[in-house]
């Protein structure tokens, strides 16, 4: 590899310099110049990804791995080394220029959105900081170093989740995520040590050139709660691995910290929330992808997971208000599309997988990532004209900001899956793999999700867009410069994206070149691709009707309080975050918490005090003998001579 | 030559620091806090020093061959003639570093009690008598000189909490002191016991290592010996001196009674029971492995449930504690390692710990967590050092806390029997515990609104305070960053006790 690839750690080394140089210094002398570096810092860093993702595709080495830089980190033993390096194959070089672009453009946007709030510097470092943790993270070359960013990125996360750290809600948030994403990671960390003592590795390539049912993999290990042998040990291992990316990528049921999320500054939702932190987990999936493949089990059980989600997510999605929610359960239903599309790849013959889904994975991260980054920015400049999160202090702000409404319009058509936005070719890719791979429920379900997209998203774009004005804030709004060009320049790649992204992910990013037995290539379901996109004209005029169609009752759309037992439910979110609350709060705290302190308290406490308290009784009971009485001393003397002459049998 | 002299001032010069304060008037506080401070700088220098040297020492001969390590600048002279017990110290890599430790600790935590306001002299010496107990412990390979160590620092210790504690002081000293003297006492008949039973007349561990004690006394005399060293290391079930003993304890105190006196006690279990009583303590471990438990596991769900802050703190180092005995439990060579990184890496941590909680307590004269909020916009620098230190706490990447658990935890799950699996995979889930209580600390303290209006004009950390906070930190993050040399540094010194071990 040339220079350039070698001296690449500079991508990750520019937004650490950022942190610290804002963290250390600028935030608090000048927080404008603090925005002004980390901006270049961040422009950099997307350059150099950039112009070393073209050298990549265009070398020759395209779909190969190359180890650009490693350095060794912890050698845990002669063999079992963690070492800190740089991969660069199709999926990672993709990632880093998606991170990269998505971090510069919110940087700008942070610019306007953050312009009156004085911890801004704050603000601007750690933003840099998450950069440098999701750029570590991507580039991996093993399971403890993705491992080590992963959890970075969980403290960025709920660093800037809670960032307006006087909002009691905005604390709880960041808690809450943070919590619930590393009671996940230390199953993570479980499935790494099980995997690397039985493999002895941490490398991906060496995972992903397992093959679990053969003979080196036959005895049994002892996993203290019950036995199991060395191939279960490694879907188990695999599970638990895909445990940490369940957790981070928010699936069902540990959902529920990604809607509160949204608590953070909107320039996090949008660059953490939804574009590049949350699909880490899809990504760590992808990466491991054929060593789950050879997993019998783990590929099934990540269909189930992520097209639950996806469904679940979009049906609460077409009741909330909030329209940072509405954004961040679209985000958790399109993380759903990507999980299921690579657990859709299965075993067709001996030795052969297909992998339409895993490319349609990677492909749907790549769109995903520019038009619901774009879309969180836009609600944010939404959020930042009217001062709310609500649709009801909305309407009618399309005549107030025509780029922004024409961009968003982009997004929204994009995400629902209309051709020929970028979102289309991406979704029809999965829906197609679904259906290839003999999933019928499971293309069942994704058609109709992809349906319920294109409605709520349509139904968030009238409702903030059309209609009369409900709010007195929307009168005042205007376009903001800083903020809207990174919408505009998001729009960019939202619409042309999918169709000249295509070429290139249908060309490189199969696991064929990660190792993984030959693709079949199946028969081209030529009907597919329409009713993907009838779906969602289906959806968007159904929001049309519903929402925008003259004389709509809008005033009804927007009531959460007259609505039928069902709609409530819905709207509450199936109550998962009581529900949540209730465990913790009466089983964890109250019940386990409460009677180890209990024990700990009263049996150990008591248990001391006992000693105590024979010590002291011992002592008074001694102490009656020195009574002081010459007469009792002697008569004591006497008495202990006899008896020991006399009992004792002992000589005089 | 100069180096041998150097390294035996180390224990040395504290004292006689002590001894240049005596004359000077009590009333000079100024003048002596800073002859104190400069002494407990100049020992760090050394000891830093002293670390790079027997560094590029040990790392130049390599992994030793048997089951002796390597000691360098090693002092042996006739002490007490008539038991035989000489004047033996020396230097490995894992000593070198708990010296480090401690003179860090010792440090900062002179900086940290700046602000103490009452008979500063003697708290001092104290501190100084404390500390040079402390090294002399790390230091020395004789096990007589080693004992009187041991039992000097559990003194200082009280007479320090008596004096300058809050809350329920007398209590929490006594409770301290009476329940380390019950760990001295098993220690003591145990070391009787290997003197006598050795028979080679000498109190030398690495002579003694050779020796091949008898089964029917290791079998009673290791978990006396271990036992008695774990509770300093506060081992269930003997951990209950540590709540209270730190939460009445001045804030010097708390930082070098968690961060150093409490490694003592896994040092002397690795040092002095396994090293020389391996076929015991091959026997022995699994049973320790239950004790465990209760450290690895319910320690941080107590931690749940306090309101004070040295309370969770004192429950924290208990459940990081147990994972040093996890470590040595298991008994692989990489979780010994593991141990021994966890033993530094936990007196830095604690160090941060207590240093900024002593802080905060100095100026909200609160240690309720409920009581607090909103620090964080009232003191940022200490939110901030409180909040790195939770964060190391709960084994964040980038931090030393993160290689030594991840060490332990990969060094443990090589041993194959049941119960090592179940406990270490118990202690791995268990680190979502540790996250709810530090972050539901650190969010009642810091974040929300400020609750009482009496907070909002209270200062933030003085440049003596930002100076110890700093280098406790910069400590954490090296180690956190650069674990690869330390790790094969401290091999050159597991890697013998684990021959031994093995025999």
């Amino acid at each position: 590899m040339n220079d350039f690839a070698s001296h690449s750690y500079w991508i990750l080394l520019l937004p650490f310099l950022s942190f610290l140089i804002n963290g250390l210094y600028l935030c608090r002398k000048d927080r404008k110049s603090a925005g002004i570096l980390s901006i270049v810092l961040n422009g950099c860093a997307m350059v150099y990804a950039i112009v070393l993702a073209v050298q990549y595709f265009q070398s020759g080495m395209a779909p190969g791995k190359v180890l650009a830089w490693e350095y060794s980190f912890l050698p845990f033993t002669e063999t079992l080394i963690a070492s800190v390096g740089m991969l660069l194959d199709p999926l990672s070089v993709m990632m880093l220029v998606v991170v990269t672009v998505i971090s510069f453009l919110v940087n700008i946007y942070s610019m306007g959105y953050m312009r009156e709030d004085l911890s801004s510097g704050r603000f601007f470092s750690l933003l840099s900081f998450f950069s440098f943790s999701m750029l570590g993270l991507v580039i991996a070359t093993n399971v403890f170093q993705m491992y080590f960013f992963w959890e970075l990125v969980g403290v960025a996360s709920y660093m800037l989740i809670g960032f307006w750290y006087h909002k009691p809600s905005a604390v709880s948030a960041s808690k809450q995520a943070f919590i619930l994403t590393r009671f996940a990671d230390s199953f993570f960390l479980l499935g790494i040590v099980l995997v690397s003592y039985v493999v002895g590795s941490f490398d991906f390539s060496v995972l992903n050139a397992l093959e679990p049912a053969t003979a080196a993999f036959s005895g049994m290990i002892d996993l203290g709660f019950c036995d199991i042998s060395r191939s279960g040990a490694l879907v188990l291992g695999s599970i638990l691995i895909f445990t940490g990316g369940w957790g981070k990528s928010a699936m069902f049921p540990m959902h529920i910290w990604l809607p509160n999320a949204m608590e953070g500054p909107t320039p996090v939702s949008s660059i953490i929330h939804s574009a590049t932190m949350v699909v880490a987990g899809v990504y760590l999936v992808a990466r491991l992808f054929p060593f789950f493949a050879a997993c019998e089990g783990t590929l099934n059980l990540i269909m189930v997971v992520g097209c639950f989600t996806a469904i679940f997510a979009a049906v609460i999605a077409c009741t909330q208000k909030d329209i940072k929610r509405i954004l961040a359960y679209s985000t958790l239903s399109q993380l759903g599309y990507m999980m299921f599309a690579l657990g859709a790849c299965t075993v067709v013959g001996e030795n052969t997988i297909n992998t339409l889904g895993y490319t349609a994975s990677t492909f749907h991260i790549f769109t995903h990532a520019f038009f619901k980054c774009m879309l969180f920015l836009v609600a944010g400049s939404l959020i930042h004209q009217v001062h709310s999160n609500d649709l009801d202090a909305m309407g009618g702000l399309g005549k107030k900001m025509p780029w922004t409404y024409w961009s968003s319009l982009i997004a929204c058509l994009a995400i629902s899956g209309v051709p020929p936005f970028s979102g289309f070719f991406s979704k029809d890719e999965i829906l197609l793999s679904a259906f290839q791979n003999g999933h019928v429920i499971v293309f069942g379900v994704a058609l109709f999700t992809s349906g319920l997209t294109a409605f709520y998203m349509f139904r968030l774009f009238f409702l903030a867009f059309h209609g009369e004005p409900r709010s007195a804030g929307v009168a005042h709004a205007h376009e903001d410069k800083a903020m809207t060009f990174p919408i505009v320049m998001l729009a960019i790649p939202s619409l042309g994206a999918g169709y000249f992204g295509k070429e290139i992910f249908a060309r490189y990013f199969t696991p064929g070149m990660l190792q993984v037995p030959l693709a079949t290539p199946m028969e081209h379901a030529a009907w597919v691709p329409f009713a993907a996109a009838g779906v969602a004209i289906v959806g968007i005029a159904i929001a049309w009707l519903f929402y925008a169609r003259p004389y709509a009752n809008v005033k009804h759309a927007l009531d959460t309080e007259n609505r039928s037992a069902l709609y409530k439910v819905v709207y509450h979110k199936f109550y998962f975050d009581e529900g949540y609350y209730a465990i913790v709060r009466e089983f964890l705290f109250g019940g386990i918490a409460a009677s180890a302190k209990w024990f700990d308290d009263y049996i150990i406490g008591g248990l001391v005090k006992l000693v105590c308290v024979i010590c002291q009784k011992a002592g008074s009971l001694v102490r009656y003998l020195q009574s002081g009485y010459l007469t009792f001393y002697i008569g004591t003397l006497i008495v202990g001579v006899l008896l020991w002459r006399y009992l004792g049998n002992l000589p005089v | 030559m100069l180096d041998t002299i150097l390294f035996n001032l180390i224990w040395v010069l504290p004292l006689l620091t002590v001894a240049l304060c005596v004359p000077i008037s009590r009333t000079q506080t100024k003048i002596i806090k800073r002859i104190h401070l400069a002494s407990a700088g100049v020992i760090l220098a050394d000891s830093i020093y002293l670390v790079y040297r027997v560094f590029g020492l040990a790392m130049a001969e390599g992994i030793p061959q048997g089951n002796k390590p390597t000691l360098q600048f090693l002092t042996d002279f006739n002490w007490l003639s008539s038991i035989n017990a000489h004047y033996i110290v020396g230097a490995d890599a894992l000593s070198i570093l708990m010296v480090f430790l401690t003179a860090i600790i010792v440090f900062t935590g002179m900086l940290a009690s700046w602000k103490i306001d009452h008979q500063e002299k003697d708290f001092f010496a104290l501190i100084q008598i404390l500390g040079a107990s402390v090294y002399g412990v790390f230091m020395s390979f004789d096990l007589v000189l080693f004992f009187v160590f041991y039992e000097m620092e559990a003194l200082c210790m009280y007479l320090m909490i008596a004096g300058w504690g809050t809350g329920n002081k007398d209590y929490s000293g006594k409770k301290l002191t009476l329940t380390l003297a019950l760990g001295s006492a098993m220690v003591l008949a145990t070391i009787f016991g290997i003197y006598i039973e050795g028979g080679i007349h000498s109190w030398d561990i690495t002579k003694l290592a050779d020796v091949h004690l008898s089964e029917t006394f290791q079998m009673w005399a290791f978990p006396l010996a271990f036992m008695g060293f774990a509770v300093s290391g506060s081992l269930f079930p003997f951990h209950f001196w540590s709540p209270d003993g730190h939460s009445s304890a001045p804030t010097a105190v708390s930082m070098l009674a968690a961060g150093v006196m409490m490694k003592m006690g896994p040092y002397g279990c690795i040092r002095v029971a396994i090293y020389l009583m391996p076929e015991a303590a091959r026997f022995w471990l699994p049973y320790i492995a239950y004790l465990v438990l209760f450290n690895v596991v319910v320690a941080g769900f107590i931690a749940i449930r306090h309101k004070d802050l040295k309370y969770i703190t004192a429950y924290s180092s208990i459940s990081h504690l147990g994972l040093i005995f996890l470590g040595l439990a298991a008994a692989t060579p990489l979780a010994f390692r593991g141990a021994a990184l966890q033993m530094l890496s936990h007196g830095f941590l604690t160090g941060l710990f207590f240093a900024s909680i002593g802080m905060i307590y100095s100026r909200t004269h609160t240690r309720n967590i409920n009581e607090m909020g909103g620090l964080m916009k009232v003191m940022p620098f200490l939110g901030v050092c409180f909040v790195i230190a939770g964060f190391a706490g709960l084994g964040l990447p980038g931090f030393s806390g993160f290689v030594a658990e991840a060490t332990i935890f990969i060094g443990s799950f090589q041993n194959e029997s049941t119960l090592i699996r179940m406990i270490t995979i118990l202690g791995i889930l268990s680190i979502t515990v540790t996250a709810i209580y530090i972050l539901q600390t650190a969010n009642r303290m810091l974040h929300g609104p400020v609750t009482h209006a009496h907070f909002k004009v209270l200062t933030d950390a003085d440049p003596i305070e930002k100076t110890a906070l700093v280098l406790i930190t910069a400590c954490l993050v090296g180690v956190g960053l650069f674990p690869g040399w330390i790790s094969a540094f401290l091999d050159t010194s597991i890697v013998p006790i684990f021959a031994n071990f093995m025999r």
